[in-house]
């Protein structure tokens, strides 16, 4: 492999271009989704279904003002959407999105999306910290009551598949499901999954770190603008990559009939997209500490019995 | 050229991160070409429900789950214990999946205790 | 266990374990519903203390009442509970009538009860809507609105407002039912039970509404007398005391109906109560509907600010400002009865009264309004007091107060 100053050029465009037009077109699914689950239409007006709403959005929060309190810790307050920003375009590179299709093939890709994936926490810790605000800095400790909840689960889960197939690698992970998928033999762990994964892109009903109802809008009370978009242009991003680990873990990767790999790659994520969505406009908040309870109580163990239970059954 | 061991795959993963940083970073530049800047005192004072703030926002409070915090990082550490033996569990045979399995039963025997003594749940 | 606390200039001073902080919660907020403040002592999320303030959208209602005469009175109360408009003007209406001794025919006494539970509808689907949004669950706050906007639709064919009714008058109502208003409520109230089954299928077993609502803000029965609740707050927790059902007003004495309970007095316990009410003001609806007899819609002796019906009532220009029924009324009595009169009436929100001292000088030399919401949030520290901020979020909500009413 070259490393040629075109190609890394193309990389970066097509990775950029990944984000922008997932965090586009999920921010219109999202209000699409909600608005039909709620007998309504959502966005109608700008372009056809109001495809390009979000486009109109993103101009008007380019425009819009960056207010930055007076009480607040500058550099703080700005360096924290980019920290929440910076991991997903390396979080992109491992997945695979079919045979060929993939930016880079890591041998750790597993590891570094998970890796990568806590820094976003960070970013909403200061983002709590920096504005000053006491509405954000609960925001803040809560984010980090809730890497302790999913945290041990998720890696658990992992675990599991990694023992499955022995590789860190998505693209072997991906490989080794050509024939049954995981989430057949690991239903139970699917869940488990799907759940830490709805708690580490700060979803409802886990969106404690924001709850609009009870602190306001928790970490970004004090961000608007430019920076409160890249805020969610990082939690899109986060939803397409958990999405995407959990196509490649349970779901057989790019595996399927008749369409192409990258095709079903897509559809995969989409569809487990469409179920944190759906999770989000049907359930109501978790309380904080039911939400630790349940994470120590009823996923940990359910995880890590699940994963003996798989270790013995791989040993006979 | 065997000295000059370049890990490619991770700098793409190094280039990718900086590009990060250079994305938000003129994210957050570039719109002071099309955005107003009007502050005025009201406008940048803390939000807290209307009201002017009452004491310092950058108090000391009391996360009720720091015990839970400190089991977590016992967890996390030993869990991170489990991976290497996880990805090579096919060629170690059935010698270390016994001691797994112990390693594993302390880790549940400590686990319980703490359920017992009710440390896995927000202090009131 | 006490240790030594060091204190430092900054810092608040630790207290036990924890360093405690004070977070004021509204009136900017959008969970306190309207203009709610509370000042919150905490610790960590917990709360040590909660403390209410209200007021900020007094308005002096009661002393502007005393320079109006009663029939001028009534435009206020649309400015009391607007979620539930029509059940005050009810509410008053009923007072001023006891207390003038005005006879109301039996027609208007009946719509008045529908246009009453079609209110009562109206404002528990707007509870049932924010209570749900303010504890995360966003699709039944639309759900319900669906519903609402029926009601709005068909309070507006009677009166044409859709907030501000001022529809029934000292006496009866303004005008009278249309054929396609009857129809339309008909259908409603024969579909409703479908919708209630539609919220209910989104939170009413849902693992986590019942976690967030089973067992939080208990309230006994004891306590709940004690901090002077009323409406569904107090049934909840197990007190059977519905005004409809025990100085029943209107029509609520010709029509059949259960007054729902239940012992546990949590949150969830008033929502049944709430969900079950729904299903109970249904049921008075169609039985008025079914039983509303023809005749007038209003008393002869109806003071003014009634529109003149075709051939009758002809108020000649100049005669006077007062309206003819005012002025047999006083022919009659020489003047306007002298004392002082207590009238409550069950709104959706609880027991809504109304106090009048009169020195018979056609304008209450006294009036004071008993706002249930006022009085239900005296009991949120009560409530809220040792749980936590998400809590407290579901004890407003289960209170279910109207800042317009508690402020008056």
């Amino acid at each position: 492999m070259n490393i040629s100053l075109l190609g890394i050029v193309g990389y970066l465009v097509g990775i950029a271009a990944l984000v922008g037009l997932n965090a586009v077109i999920l921010v219109w699914l999202e209000r699409k989704v909600a608005g039909h689950m709620q007998f309504r239409l959502g966005p109608m007006e700008v372009g056809p279904h109001g495809i390009l709403q979000t486009l109109a959005d993103g101009i008007k929060l380019v425009s819009k003002q960056l207010v930055i309190p007076d009480e607040a810790d500058k550099p703080l307050f700005l360096l924290a959407p980019i920290v929440s920003l910076v991991p997903i375009f390396a979080a992109m590179v491992p997945l695979p999105f079919s045979e060929t299709v993939q930016a880079w093939e890591l041998n750790i890709g597993l590891l570094l999306i998970i890796a990568l994936g806590l820094l976003n926490t960070l970013g909403i810790l200061l983002a709590g910290w920096g504005s000053n605000n006491k509405y954000a800095l609960l925001g803040g400790a809560r984010a980090v009551a809730q890497i302790l909840a999913y945290k041990i689960p998720l890696l658990i889960c992992v675990m599991t598949i990694i023992m499955m197939t022995g590789s860190f690698s998505l693209r072997d992970i991906a490989i080794a499901q050509k024939d049954t998928w995981n989430v057949l033999y690991q239903p139970i762990l699917f869940i488990v999954y799907i759940i830490t994964v709805t708690l580490e892109t700060n979803r409802s009903p886990f969106d404690f770190s924001e709850a609009e109802s009870e602190l306001v809008a928790g970490f970004h009370t004090e961000y608007s603008g430019m920076g409160f978009s890249l805020f969610f242009l990082a939690e899109y991003s986060y939803m397409f990559i958990a999405a995407g680990l959990a196509t490649v873990l349970f779901l057989g990767g790019w595996h399927g009939p008749w369409l192409p790999g990258v095709a079903w790659t897509l559809i995969k994520i989409y569809s487990i997209i469409f179920l944190m969505m759906w999770f989000r406009w049907t359930f109501p908040r978790v309380r904080i500490d039911q939400m630790l309870s349940f994470g120590w109580k009823i996923l940990l163990p359910l995880s890590l019995i699940n994963f003996i239970i798989t270790a013995g059954v791989l040993a006979l | 050229m065997e000295a000059m061991y370049i890990p490619k795959e991770y700098l793409a993963i190094l280039i990718l991160l900086i590009f990060g940083v250079l994305f938000g970073v003129v994210t957050l530049y570039v719109g002071r070409f099309f955005r107003l800047s009007r502050p005025y005192h009201e406008k940048l004072i803390a939000y807290e429900s209307g009201n002017d703030p009452t004491e310092a926002p950058r108090m000391r409070f009391s996360i009720k789950f720091y015990l839970i915090a400190i089991l977590f990082v016992v967890f996390d550490v030993e869990s991170i214990y489990l991976y290497p033996w996880a990805v090579t569990y096919d060629r170690l045979g059935l010698f270390a999946l016994v001691e797994m399995f112990i390693f594993i039963f302390l880790l549940l025997a400590g686990y319980v205790y703490a359920w017992k003594k009710e440390v896995l749940q927000w202090e009131k | 266990m006490t240790r030594p606390i060091s204190k430092t200039v900054n810092v608040p001073v630790a207290d036990g374990d924890g360093e405690r902080y004070t977070l004021k919660m509204g009136p900017q907020h959008p969970a306190t519903h309207g203009v709610l403040r509370v000042d919150l002592e905490l610790d960590g999320e917990t709360i040590i203390k909660c403390s209410p303030q209200v007021g900020y959208l007094h308005r002096g209602f009661d002393k502007i009442a005393e320079n109006r005469t009663y029939a001028q009175s009534l435009i206020l109360t649309d400015r009391l509970d607007y979620i539930a408009a029509m059940a005050n003007n009810v509410g008053y209406c009923v007072a001023v009538e006891k207390l003038l001794g005005i006879s109301v025919p039996l027609r208007a006494k009946y719509i008045r009860t529908i246009v009453c539970e079609m209110s009562r509808i109206a404002s528990h689907l707007l509870w049932l809507a924010t209570h749900a949004l303010d504890i995360g669950a966003m699709t039944v706050f639309l759900y319900c609105f669906r519903e609402r906007e029926v009601m709005l639709d068909l309070f507006e064919e009677l009166c044409g407002a859709r907030l501000t009714f001022s529809y029934p008058r000292i006496g009866g109502v303004r005008q009278d039912v249309t054929r396609s208003f009857i129809d339309v409520l008909q259908q409603f109230v024969a579909e409703f039970p479908v919708h209630i089954g539609e919220y209910e299928t989104l939170i009413d077993t849902n693992r986590i509404w019942l976690k967030r609502t089973v067992g939080i803000g208990v309230l006994s029965a004891a306590e709940a007398l004690e901090l002077g609740l009323t409406g569904a707050c107090l049934r909840g927790s197990g007190v059977d005391y519905d005004i409809r059902k025990h100085r029943p007003y209107d029509a609520y004495d010709l029509v059949d109906f259960e007054v729902p309970l239940s012992n546990d007095g949590d949150i969830y316990a008033r929502y049944r109560c709430r969900m079950e009410e729904l299903h109970q003001s249904a049921r008075i609806i169609q039985q008025c509907i079914d039983q509303l007899p023809p005749g007038p819609i209003i008393s002869e002796d109806a003071p003014d600010l009634v529109m003149p019906l075709q051939g009758q009532r002809k108020v000649e220009a100049g005669s006077s400002t007062y309206g003819t029924g005012l002025i047999r009324l006083l022919e009659e009595h020489g003047q306007y009865p002298v004392g002082d009169i207590y009238v409550s009436t069950e709104v959706p929100k609880g027991e809504l009264g109304f106090y009048f001292i009169s020195d018979g000088s056609g304008r209450p030399y006294r009036m004071h309004v008993r706002s249930p919401s006022f009085i239900h949030i005296g009991a949120l520290p009560a409530l809220a007091e040792g749980s936590m901020i998400a809590d407290l979020i579901a004890n407003i909500g289960t209170l279910d107060v109207v800042l317009g009413e508690c402020d008056r």
